[in-house]
């Protein structure tokens, strides 16, 4: 029997000198437990799953980081500058998170405003430059903006990720000709990170040709966070095949299946 | 002379030994410094520099380490 990873041929995603053969990155936050966390990473099938950088909590100090669940071997741990609203602790953050992890890479955030956790793009360029410099392989979260991507893009990330829609929304991928834009443009990976809502918005997202999605609220606030892990993991694969098949022309009129002749007086 | 000096720790003051080092003061704490980033005053102090660095009164040292994130 044919199974459709032998029909698929695809190249591994390399982002920063890494190859990972999973095009689906997942987060760790918002988990109702640690082992229903630890059971949707594996049926996510992801391999890059990221993680925040904050304050140890003193008044208990038995809690346990997040690395207790997660086996570095494993899983490739990207530290995240979620919450910072500014370069300069966006910076400080990333290297925090270098000491804390295992890797160079970092997952570079600078929000703009706390209603809808848009990111301050001039902020995200700057940060970007000084990380680029310190040695960071920089994964930069921005809108979907050409213009904005392409600065990443010359100030050295290793990876551009276009948002689908705002971070926890699920409202899917609002604007996907700008995403294909950026794909287009861009040399370096572009992997989409925050908005995706459910299985079908991971797998159009993916059939616009960008390199993976990062996702996180998707699959922590099903009502199944395993269930719904396995469905992304499907998804991605399936927008990716899809996207590699070459999907047929839009048509705005019907064309039949069948022979139409044959046919019968 | 002051038996304690006051430094701050993750945003909240705290009286400690004079001469105390970092490593000491995670000992203090419960925590295991191979589980923890110690920040000294907004520089990061490496594992084997914690035994070398001494906390003086006003010092604010950050320690932080991974919890879930998107």
């Amino acid at each position: 029997m044919t199974t459709a990873v032998e029909t698929v041929r695809d190249t591994p995603l390399t982002i920063g000198g890494r190859s990972f053969q999973s095009r689906l990155m997942v987060g760790t936050g918002k988990y109702r437990d640690n082992e229903t966390m630890v059971r949707a990473i594996e049926a996510s099938g992801a391999e890059i799953v990221t993680v925040a950088v904050r304050r140890v909590n003193l008044d208990r100090s038995k809690e346990e980081s997040v690395l207790h669940h997660l086996d570095p071997k494993r899983l490739f741990l990207l530290a995240n500058t979620a919450g910072c609203y500014s370069a300069d602790e966006a910076i400080r953050y990333a290297r925090l998170g270098r000491e804390a992890g295992f890797n160079d890479f970092v997952k570079l955030e600078v929000i703009g405003d706390r209603e809808t956790l848009l990111p301050d793009v001039a902020g995200l360029v700057e940060a970007a430059k000084t990380l680029v410099k310190e040695g960071f392989k920089v994964l930069a979260y921005t809108n979907e903006d050409l213009i904005t991507a392409l600065r990443l893009e010359e100030a050295g990330c290793a990876a551009v990720m276009p948002l689908a829609s705002p971070i926890g929304s699920g409202l899917g991928l609002i604007n996907p000709f700008s995403v294909r834009t950026i794909k287009r443009r861009l040399s370096v990976p572009v992997v989409v990170d925050a908005g995706v809502g459910t299985a079908s918005d991971a797998c159009i997202t993916m059939e616009q040709g960008v390199d993976g999605i990062l996702m996180n609220t998707a699959i922590a606030a099903a009502r199944d966070p395993v269930a719904m892990a396995h469905a992304m993991r499907l998804a991605v694969d399936a927008g990716r095949a899809a996207f590699l098949a070459g999907r047929m022309p839009r048509r705005e009129v019907a064309v039949p299946s069948s022979p139409t002749e044959g046919m019968l007086d | 002379m002051n038996a304690t000096v006051d430094i701050r720790v993750n945003g909240e003051f705290r009286a400690v030994a004079p001469g105390l080092t970092l490593l000491e003061l995670l000992r203090v704490l419960g925590l295991d410094p191979r589980t923890v980033v110690v920040e000294h005053n907004r520089r990061i102090v490496r594992r084997p520099g914690l035994g070398e660095v001494s906390v003086a009164a006003g010092d604010a040292i950050e320690l932080v380490h991974f919890v879930g994130g998107g």
